[in-house]
């Protein structure tokens, strides 16, 4: 059997294949040490959480413990592989520090009680506030990690029970551009793509998205059709030099906030070559005049000097786009966590719409996720939007809805667009907002600026409950906290970034008295007493099998149509794609093929958005835009960034992930080969820059912004130059202080972020701020631990390869 | 011929909904969202202030093009926010976006007019002026509304 150091080689063997021909399986595997596949006792059917790809695989269980992963041969998303946060991550669940007891602040501590304690002073709470203020007391903030089931539950007791407006998923920070864009263009939510498109493409273009490190499955797929016959070519949008850069026929660095700029030149030079379909243009969609009018005054030497990239380089990229055969776009935080996000990821969208290339195999846009359940959220309204991609501006929606709750319409707050997360923490801050419920989410590290957000959890008059599996840095900030099981203790679906349903099945109990999510907020409910409009409970289930039966008759005949799947179904399948009805019984691989979109004013989500503004347009102004239920092409203006580098602050600083951390290092820095591979935070500076300043590798750099400060060891990389880099994953857990830096320097990349969002899908901005850097002490000559493998590459050769050892062999087989 | 009068006008209440923006920005700083948005948006007035002096050359006029508010006017306002405004942050939102829909909706009037004046005068260059500006009034004016909109509930419920 071959093994394989998998945090050495990230995305393992190549099993190279041509265009149209299927992708050969690999089936990967890791148990635990001294274990080996028949000494495992039973494999149980899940799917992987540490990212958004939704690679199907099974669960090792031996004597009650998780023991290990396989990846499933015949799951359609990954043919058995799986990626290093799979294969080790899992670890995570066995640590000795998981929460076991509830937890409740006594004289300022966190002390262990009982589940009935606990959740009393959290319905007490909710109930005093209801009865003295209303629901505009309560807010819910969720995240991309749980599960459909609880999602929907969340959603109908935030919605239809204690009738706030205030629900979102920390999906705000990481998905909200997707939606927002797909509603912009499609008129509704809903990827048009699938990863098969990788398959068949000729050109993919990847809009600031490293999917080397952000979905290592999926650039698995693309390096096997690189090493094959045919490959296509790669176009990267990225200001970073990284594995997919690396691998392109153009890459443009583009200046931080110049990505409308960006694209509005691409668009240019399809529209002045005339690489448009004309015919699909005609038929199938509005809006081409304005995009016509608005490119025009914008030729690629304009766009160039703007973006600071060459022109030829920028030609080059349009000419690759503008004459694909079979184009795929995918696009992640490089353009959703920037300035102008929707306006960005919009115009991909556009390039498809004018080349008429959507629906058809190797044809598709990625509007990606970054979260494993992301897309669940969206669906669910989990993220403060209505269920079942239900539009809060229309009455009849409501009504809809609200048949399906069994409540009166005027329950379901629908008077203005869902607060979204950050409005949430403005609204707290000012104390209007008294009760915030977090689950399985860590604000106090993943939002921007932290010093504000510490602040604005810790006061006294807010009631901050906390659900999740560790003691987090939010939940040492929490007045409540509530243990949670997670995955393999819990049973549920889920859906990845290109509408794959899994289901994830329970392999083992949770440790000590942890609860799966969905049963606490069973639970809160009950003691809420929460009513339909007839008396009877609202929420009418008690499992999560009942629960998914609720959410496919919501679902039913909504576009994300849920209705011809089960728990049965799913079982022993590869993963099916929504919508699945009586009419597509095998699910839908691609959205759009027949040119008709869910855009007709009666059906659409979303009426739109002004994409500077961020102001909802109304019905009347949608219905005159978009008569007949068309894709709508939507121009932007470039529009400089609110903050850029100046005198005090000269480098532009960007944040972002490594490939073997997820989010705030909860679970990855639990796996210790995950944990060893990127120990600690490092800050990313180009040669000439380091040159220029005196600096050289592994020197220890403060990082500051207007915000805050923190303290890494710098890794001279081959980025742009005036740019820095921080990964966002470190925070103050496994540090003495615990909740934040305390008197010690700052490792937090969030201590420096700005407060601004893209005001129309209010994701936060954290790619673009005006950062300074100095020397707090030069190097002995020791490298900084950043990984070698990935982004993070060093250029010095000198420094010693990221490797797993010993205990980092996963299985590889070939089929 | 009383495009003059128009155009003056438009130059003096473009100025001022300038100036109403970056109070307003100045004054929610804490409220991010209004905070960069009203920035922006005071951007296209300054960019009509500019246009519209250029335009009233043609009309014998001679306005500024890079509209500046006074050091008195700019005193005044700081006293009346000393004595007038204890409000809540929220309940201040409100009366500002209220305050400046009506003044961009003054705005988006003249421009109307305008317009037509244009139109009816033949004055192609004036009428392009319009419909190059007038658009992003009404932007302005939907962001208020929708802003208050959003913020009223929240505001006047807790």
């Amino acid at each position: 059997m071959p093994y394989v150091d998998r945090i050495a080689e990230p995305w393992g063997t190549r099993t190279p294949y041509g265009p149209g021909e299927p992708w050969p399986v690999r089936v990967d595997s890791f148990l635990e040490s001294g274990l080996r596949a028949q000494d495992v006792e039973r494999w149980v059917q899940s799917a992987t959480i540490l990212h958004s790809n939704g690679d199907g695989l099974d669960i090792a269980v031996k004597d009650g413990r998780v023991v290990g992963v396989r990846g499933r041969a015949q799951d359609r998303v990954n043919h058995g592989r799986l990626g290093p946060k799979d294969l080790y991550g899992w670890q995570a669940a066995n640590a000795p520090d998981r929460l076991v007891r509830p937890l409740v602040r006594e004289n300022g501590r966190l002390v262990e009680t009982d589940w009935d304690t606990a959740m009393e002073r959290v319905a007490g709470r909710a109930r005093r506030l209801l009865d003295e203020q209303g629901p505009s007391a309560i807010g819910f903030y969720t995240t991309g990690q749980l599960f459909l089931e609880e999602y929907y539950t969340l959603a109908l007791i935030a919605h239809g029970g204690v009738g706030t407006n205030h629900l979102d998923g920390n999906t705000r920070l990481c998905t909200a551009t997707a939606a927002a864009a797909l509603k912009e263009s499609f008129g509704c939510d809903g990827q048009p793509g699938s990863y098969t498109d990788v398959d068949h493409a000729d050109v993919i273009a990847l809009y600031g998205h490293n999917v080397a490190e952000t979905q290592t499955v999926l650039w698995s797929r693309i390096l096997d059709r690189l090493a094959g016959p045919n490959p296509p070519a790669l176009v990267c949008v990225d200001p970073r030099e990284t594995p997919v850069s690396r691998a392109a026929a153009v890459h443009l660095a583009n200046r931080p906030g110049t990505n409308v700029a960006l694209m509005n030149g691409l668009l240019h030079e399809i529209l002045a070559n005339g690489w448009i379909d004309e015919r699909y243009v005609r038929d199938h969609v509005v809006g081409f005049e304005e995009l016509e009018k608005r490119v025009r005054d914008f030729p690629v030497e304009k766009a160039a000097r703007i973006c600071d990239v060459p022109v030829d380089a920028l030609r080059e990229a349009a000419r690759l786009i503008g004459t694909a055969r079979r184009l795929l776009s995918t696009v992640l935080q490089g353009f959703y966590q920037a300035h102008q996000a929707t306006a960005a990821a919009v115009q991909v969208n556009n390039v498809h719409l004018v080349r008429g290339m959507l629906g058809r195999p190797g044809c598709g846009v990625l509007q990606m996720n970054g979260q494993p359940t992301a897309q669940n959220t969206r669906e669910c309204g989990a993220d403060g939007d209505l269920p079942g991609f239900r539009n809060w501006s229309n009455d009849a929606h409501v009504r809809d809805l609200a048949r399906v709750w069994n409540v009166d319409p005027m329950d379901i707050p629908h008077y203005a667009p869902p607060t979204h997360a950050m409005q949430m923490l403005r609204y707290a801050e000012e104390g209007s907002i008294r009760f915030l419920y977090v689950t399985g989410t860590n604000p106090a590290v993943s939002l921007p600026e932290l010093v504000r957000i510490r602040s604005i959890l810790g006061q006294e008059r807010l009631f901050l409950v906390v659900q999740d599996i560790f003691l987090t840095e939010t939940a040492q900030l929490a007045d409540v906290v509530l243990p949670a099981a997670t995955w393999a203790e819990k049973t549920g679906t889920f859906t990845n970034a290109d509408r794959t349903v899994h289901l994830s099945e329970k392999a083992v109990e949770p440790p000590g008295e942890a609860r799966p999510d969905l049963d606490i907020f069973l639970d809160f409910a009950r003691r809420l007493d929460l009513r339909d409009k007839d008396g009877a409970p609202l929420v009418k289930w008690g499992d999560a099998e009942g629960a998914f039966e609720a959410w496919k008759e919501c679902s039913r005949g909504r576009p994300c149509d849920y209705s011809g799947l089960s728990y049965a179904r799913l079982r022993g399948s590869g993963g099916v794609q929504w919508p699945c009805d009586d009419e597509h019984p095998d699910g839908t691989e691609r959205l759009y093929a027949d040119g008709r979109f869910w855009s007709d004013p009666g059906h659409c989500e979303d009426y739109g958005r002004d994409l500077v503004t961020g102001a909802p347009l109304s019905d009347i102004e949608y219905k005159a835009l978009n008569p007949d239920g068309k894709a709508i092409i939507k121009a932007a203006e470039y529009v400089p960034p609110h903050e850029e580098p100046d005198g005090d602050f000269p480098f532009w600083l960007t944040t972002g992930r490594t490939i073997y951390h997820f989010h705030t290092r909860t679970k990855t820095a639990r796996a210790p080969q995950l944990q060893r591979a990127a120990p600690e935070p490092w800050v990313e500076m180009s040669p000439a820059d380091a040159a220029r300043l005196g600096f050289t590798e592994g020197d220890l750099l403060e990082v500051a912004t207007a915000r805050g400060a923190v303290r890494a060891r710098l890794r001279v990389t081959s980025m742009r130059d005036g740019v820095i880099f921080l990964p966002f994953h470190y925070g103050y857990w496994d540090r003495p202080d615990g909740a934040g830096p305390g008197e010690s320097p700052g490792r937090a990349a969030n201590e420096l972020t700005i407060t601004q969002w893209d005001p129309a899908s209010k994701q936060p901005v954290f790619k673009t701020a005006a950062a300074r850097v100095s020397l707090v002490t030069a190097s002995s000559g020791a490298p900084s631990q950043a990984p070698t493998t990935a982004a993070s590459r060093p250029v010095s050769a000198d420094v010693p390869a990221t490797a797993g050892g010993a205990d980092a062999q996963a299985e590889e087989v070939m089929r | 011929m009383k495009l003059d009068l128009v155009i003056r006008e438009l130059h003096r209440s473009e100025g001022e909904l300038a100036h109403l923006l970056l109070r307003m920005s100045e004054r929610h700083k804490g409220d991010h969202e209004t905070y960069h948005v009203a920035r922006d948006l005071a951007g296209w007035c300054h960019d009509h202030v500019r246009e519209l002096a250029e335009a009233g050359k043609e009309h014998g006029l001679d306005l500024d093009p890079s509209h500046d508010v006074s050091v008195a006017e700019r005193l005044r306002e700081k006293a009346a926010e000393r004595l007038g405004r204890r409000s809540e942050p929220g309940l201040l939102l409100l009366a500002d976006l209220r305050q400046l829909y009506l003044a961009a909706s003054e705005v988006s009037l003249d421009w109307e007019m305008l317009a037509q004046a244009a139109q009816a005068a033949k004055q192609r260059d004036l009428l392009a002026l319009t419909q190059r500006c007038h658009p992003q009034t009404l932007r302005q004016l939907r962001w208020a509304n929708a802003r208050l909109k959003e913020s009223a509930p929240q505001a006047l419920l807790s």
